[in-house]
């Protein structure tokens, strides 16, 4: 089994921690796995990517043409990233920043206002977290509680972002359970 | 055993320090910039000495000095960096002195790009700078072996007192996977006769490779055709993937090597028995590994980063015994698995049995 996603957005929406969290859930879940950054001048500003692949056996080919699952944050990324995901696929994309044109029906898209309700919350840079609660119930290889485990960990230095991040992946699960 | 997850260049770096190494030497370049910022973080803590040099022929050179001590060094570049360290590389193969060098390969030529290539292959195995030497090659295909490799490279430099070489690129370099940090293995004996350092009670040893009398130079190349020979014979590795019973093999190392295996597996579902042969050592070349394959198998693909390099290689080792051909893409792009297939479908013909 083996879950490929992508997950992208501007610099600074916290696309590669998003990336980060998916994978130490994967470490802690005992999986195999592969964070791969887009590096280069992308790093730079403008849009950023990641891509994580978790796996239950030895991840051979690392490089991803077709995706099981995506994140898009923004509308530049839903337009790079859209025709990326498998038929049958889950993209989820933050409708706040991306209103969609072109619509697949091939693959289930999940539209949440992440901004908005991240705003809700009181901090709007935790939208990343809204949209991967949107998305966990659709992986297959990790589920709620390695995430929180893995956010545990990756909070360690700053635990005061604990409870905000888990709230966020909480709304969106809520979100797409409504 | 504890398993950590890290940068493929990180963990190169983790790599060093528990074989040893406390010295490294360096001038930063992307992709390779996070070996020294790594090994800048976490050296001291172990007594280590990470020295940014002027440049990379300083850095080179440092690593020359180093290890005529018997100290084991490292240093790390790219692209234009390696190009030149040629000289120090050339200077270092002939005093004999073991160290290891990292190129994470860039794609070039010039300045080029950041993005993963294999163009640095010739340079790396037929010598690189001027003379006539080897360096011993590695070519890791994931983060693990970017550890193992990086570990077994100090002994082998020890073993064979000569310069090892990692070849890996950016894509390796940056993508985090997780890495069992296993025990080093048990480091070889090794003979410090020849090492400088205080002289005090003992003759005088001299490091070098200057000769003007041609019978001395031409007994010096001897020696190290015969080394080289004996390194040939002993540490050609590599690795198979279901080749029993191929018909047709790709052949592909570091991170395409990898690629590769899902085209195996891709390929065996259609019904096309397809295998693969990743070199490990890229020097010396595992011409072994094709010797029960050469009088079977019915073509051969190689599939490299670059216009086609190793593929001179796979010919003399398969002595031309069947059609060689060279799928590659360049300039820091890296082919899908699904493109490999059909390259190789598409070249030998192989539709019909698809439809079996």
């Amino acid at each position: 089994m083996m879950d490929k996603v992508i997950l992208a957005g501007f610099g600074g929406q916290g696309v590669m921690f998003l990336g980060k969290v998916l994978a130490y859930a994967g470490m802690g879940a005992d999986l195999e796995l592969c964070w791969i950054p887009s590096y280069g001048p992308e790093m730079r500003g403008g849009t950023a990517n990641c891509s994580v692949i978790l796996s239950d056996e030895e991840i051979y080919s690392h490089v991803i043409d077709y995706a099981d699952a995506a994140i898009v944050l923004n509308k530049p990324a839903y337009d790079k990233f859209a025709p990326r995901i498998k038929s049958g696929g889950v993209l989820v994309v933050n409708s706040s920043l991306a209103k969609l044109d072109n619509v697949r029906d091939d693959i289930k898209i999940i539209e949440i206002p992440a901004t908005d309700i991240a705003n809700e919350i009181g901090n709007t840079s935790i939208a990343n977290m809204v949209c991967l609660g949107a998305l966990l119930p659709n992986l297959k290889l990790v589920d709620l509680e390695k995430v929180e485990k893995a956010m545990n960990e990756l909070t360690k230095k700053k635990p005061e972002l604990l409870e905000g991040n888990l709230t966020a992946i909480q709304k969106g699960i809520s979100f797409v359970k409504a | 055993m504890e398993k950590v997850l890290l940068k493929g260049n990180e963990i190169i770096g983790e790599a060093a320090i528990r074989s040893g190494c406390r010295l490294f030497f360096g001038y930063p370049i992307t992709p390779s910039t996070e070996v020294v910022e790594y090994l800048s973080k976490h050296f001291p803590k172990h007594g280590g000495t990470v020295l940014q040099a002027e440049d990379e022929i300083g850095a080179i050179n440092m690593c020359y000095g180093a290890a005529t001590t018997g100290s084991r060094v490292m240093t790390a570049s790219s692209g234009p960096g390696i190009s030149l360290k040629q000289e120090g590389l050339s200077f270092s193969a002939a005093a004999e002195l073991p160290m290891v060098i990292v190129n994470v390969n860039r794609c070039g030529p010039g300045l080029g790009g950041l993005g993963p290539a294999q163009s640095d292959y010739f340079q790396s195995v037929k010598g690189g700078g001027h003379g006539d030497y080897r360096l011993i090659v590695l070519a890791p295909s994931k983060a693990q072996e970017l550890y193992d490799y990086t570990m077994e490279a100090f002994d082998l430099a020890d073993k064979h007192r000569n310069p090892v070489l990692i070849l890996t690129d950016g894509f390796l370099g940056q993508t985090m996977e997780p890495v069992v940090l296993k025990d080093r293995p048990k480091a070889p004996e090794i003979d410090r006769s020849w090492t400088v350092g205080g002289c005090k009670g003992r003759e005088k040893r001299i490091v070098a490779s200057y000769s003007l009398t041609n019978e001395i130079g031409e007994a010096n190349n001897l020696r190290w055709e015969a080394k080289y020979k004996d390194i040939q014979e002993k540490e050609q590795r590599w690795e198979e993937f279901h080749t029993e019973d191929a018909e047709y093999l790709l052949v592909s190392y570091g991170t395409t090597g990898r690629i590769c295996k899902s085209t195996v597996l891709n390929a065996r579902k259609k019904g096309i028995k397809l295998g693969l042969i990743r070199p490990i050592t890229l020097w010396p070349f595992p011409e072994k590994a094709f010797v029960p394959h050469k009088d079977r198998v019915k073509g051969i693909v190689t599939v490299e980063l670059n216009t086609g390099q190793m593929i001179e290689d796979v010919k003399l080792a398969v002595e031309c015994k069947m059609p060689v051909e060279l799928y590659r893409r360049q300039g820091g792009m890296l082919p899908t698995e699904h493109e490999i297939l059909d390259y190789l479908e598409d070249r030998f013909n192989l539709s019909a049995v698809e439809e079996v």
